[in-house]
């Protein structure tokens, strides 16, 4: 193969100079779902029926059907999904952009603010904090929220629900509102369930996360995991959703290309001495 | 007297667990009346329409005037034994392994004589006596002679336990502990003497109010258990299915709606995929294994209880596809009957009214408590019924069901919308 862009990114994976991550929870029955009041539609959670297991059901062949929601595991929110980006053209999975699909990362890592505050709120201030470490946020990027919540492999914990409803980060109002206006992200993503907190229902408006990015054309990802592999920025994200038509979102495989020369914070002492003391050390400002 | 119950010892492990042998179970067309009447819990005979005889054995016509107008009618079964005899030899497999058996002679109060298996605190002849009808391990109605008063641990005579499916020194399978119903089944199985209760679970980032309570049972252990999923069906099966002698399906999903006013199907799905699936899924998971344990020891696999509704009887247009969910596991039922009956494990089908309960807030009272419910539950595993009908509403439903279907029919769909 002749010296192309595409031949050096293939010897840079083979070479394991790019390291491909997997930012994708398994799909299985296990794994929960979104909670919603019981009178409403819910979203299935994932579910499989074997067809035949090299059985009288099919004799030399293993196969399963399965079923699930748009928005079941990892997923992808397009446009559609939320009744502000519902008549924006090209809104659904099967419509937009294809190149869209692979995109650079920021990763914001707020691990040690979810620790001490599950209903943590990502702010303006706090992203201004990160570009003047990381620099500015480009145009067109995922900004992939950390928060280690993806380490709660307890359902229960993972949920974090009590009587007054979910507890889990995300961002607030004018944070999604900067990434947006000001920084043009391509959209928004998240370890919890929900690219918005689990308290968002009481924030103005409600969901914003969902309100203003769908209602800009922009994506959401959730159910993430391993962003404590990627480096705050320097990573490439491959995202595409299934082609449903009129998808509102779907299930999907994460992958990120990590360069190795970045050192990914998971990676660093000072995570590793992090871990130890179980995320509980003072807020880093 | 009846001994106090002492808990069996445990199982030999090193002797083989012996197949299920059943009563005699063939019975005339006729005869099934006597069998319709004891699944529902009675004990009926036929009378004659023209002469008024009381008549036993069933028969096609009246033994006195040859009529053939005979009707089953309910006997309060007060009478006296006249001759008992003790069984010691049998061709019959069933009681072959139960010997010495006690069987007694009964002039019933209201005419007939009849044969009846003898509770061992009933008294030598001549003693007053109640007859009832139970359905025996082969689902058909046999008469046993209870003594004229309840005498202490009545419940565990050997021959009265051999037509019930008491809950005492056995394992039971919640399938649904979360609700109000499930925490009031499991607290009235470890009440009433069960040796362990697996109170399923699923959902666990869901904690309703109670459960914790529940969860403090020293007979209880949580396990999950989602029925809509059939790989953790399956892995619980693995793991207990060989053990439960009682199965408890309350698992239920119920939304109020009919046909019009809910669009789409993803309501009714959700209800089929508990109520019918999930009850299909049970059987093929956790059946197997209790179908090869129906003789295992004095705590063998007995019975396997669906909660359903009055509503699969007839429709209830407000709860439309709630009520064809319960229909579909009614039917399904019906087929697990059949396939457990070989073991004498009896499926108990319990068919309340509306419950107490959120789905069923803005129905008029009068509604069942779910803790009554669960209360005639465990009754009706002590008792030695099939088709359980508890609390008012259900037994006037019934009762209208029975005399004309059609007109149930067009009476519930005039009921006002609630």
């Amino acid at each position: 193969m002749s010296d192309t862009v595409l031949s050096r990114l293939l010897a840079e994976l083979a070479g394991g100079r790019i390291r491909v991550v997997d930012l994708t929870q398994t799909l299985s029955s296990d794994f929960p779902q979104i909670v919603l009041p019981p009178e409403m539609g819910q979203a299935w959670p994932f579910r499989i029926e074997e067809a035949s297991r090299y059985d009288a059901r099919g004799p030399g062949w293993y196969w399963n059907n399965f079923s699930c929601s748009e928005h079941t595991g990892t997923h992808f929110d397009a446009p559609i999904h939320w009744i502000s980006g519902r008549h924006l053209p090209d809104n659904s999975t099967d419509t937009i952009a294809v190149e869209k699909f692979v995109a650079p990362a920021c990763v914001f890592d707020c691990s040690r603010e979810a620790a001490a505050d599950a209903d943590f709120l990502l702010t303006v201030d706090f992203l201004r904090q990160w570009e003047r470490r990381h620099g500015r946020i480009a145009a067109g990027s995922w900004v992939l929220m950390r928060t280690d919540w993806s380490k709660r492999t307890d359902p229960a914990a993972y949920q974090n629900i009590d009587e007054t409803g979910q507890h889990t980060p995300g961002p607030d109002t004018d944070a999604v509102r900067f990434l947006i206006e000001e920084r043009r992200v391509l959209g928004f993503g998240s370890e919890a369930i929900g690219t918005d907190a689990g308290q968002a229902f009481h924030l103005k408006p409600p969901y914003p996360c969902h309100y203003y990015m769908h209602g800009s054309g922009r994506f959401g990802l959730q159910c993430l995991t391993n962003l404590h592999l990627l480096p705050p920025v320097g990573s490439v994200i491959i995202a595409a959703p299934l082609k449903i038509k009129e998808g509102s979102g779907s299930p999907l495989r994460v992958l990120a290309l990590v360069p190795q020369s970045l050192p990914a914070p998971g990676m660093s002492r000072a995570t590793r001495k992090k871990s130890k003391t179980n995320g509980m050390r003072k807020r880093r400002r | 007297m009846t001994r106090p119950p002492v808990r069996p010892p445990r199982k030999n492990p090193i002797l083989r667990t012996r197949l299920p042998t059943l009563p005699p179970a063939a019975r005339s067309r006729v005869a099934l009346g006597l069998t319709a009447a004891a699944a529902r819990g009675r004990f009926e005979l036929q009378v004659c329409r023209d002469c008024g005889t009381v008549q036993y054995p069933p028969r096609e016509a009246c033994r006195a005037c040859l009529s053939p107008r005979l009707d089953w009618r309910v006997q309060d079964g007060n009478g006296e034994l006249v001759a008992e005899t003790t069984l010691r030899h049998s061709h019959e497999l069933f009681f072959r392994e139960r010997m010495p058996w006690r069987l007694g002679l009964i002039k019933l109060d209201s005419g007939p004589l009849v044969v009846a298996h003898l509770h061992g605190d009933c008294g030598s002849p001549p003693a007053r006596v109640r007859v009832r009808a139970h359905l025996d391990r082969a689902g058909q109605a046999a008469l046993l002679a209870l003594p004229d008063k309840d005498t202490p641990h009545m419940a565990d005579d050997r021959e009265l336990r051999e037509l019930t499916c008491d809950p005492k020194f056995r394992k039971v399978l919640v399938t649904d502990a979360k609700t109000p119903l499930g925490q009031a089944l499991v607290e009235g199985l470890a009440g009433a003497g069960a040796d362990l209760v697996w109170a399923g679970a699923a959902e666990p980032w869901k904690k309703p109010p109670g459960f914790e309570r529940v969860k403090a049972l020293p007979q209880v252990a949580i396990v999950p258990l989602d029925l809509t999923d059939s790989r953790a069906v399956k892995e619980l099966a693995g793991e207990i299915g060989g053990r439960v002698d009682i199965l408890i399906n309350n698992a239920d999903h119920h939304r109020n709606f009919g046909i019009a006013a809910r669009d789409g199907v993803e309501t009714a799905r959700a209800e089929m995929d508990i109520n019918y699936f999930g009850l299909l899924r049970l059987a093929q998971e956790f059946a197997p294994a209790m179908r090869a344990r129906g003789a295992d020891g004095p705590s063998s696999a007995v019975a396997w209880v669906n909660v359903l509704s009055v509503f699969a009887l007839s429709n209830f247009p407000p709860h439309g596809t709630y009520s064809a969910s319960k229909a579909a596991a009614l039917s399904l039922s019906q087929c697990l009957r059949a396939e457990l009956a070989p073991a004498g494990v009896r499926v108990i089908n319990v068919f309340p009214g509306p419950i107490d309960d959120e789905w069923n807030q803005t129905l008029p009272p009068p509604k069942i408590a779910p803790a009554r419910l669960a209360a005639d539950i465990v009754t009706a595993l002590r008792g030695g019924a099939e088709d359980v009908f508890p609390g008012d509403v259900a037994q006037d439903w019934l009762e209208r069901w029975r005399d004309n279907p059609k007109a149930l029919e067009r009476e519930l769909a005039a009921m006002p919308k609630q």
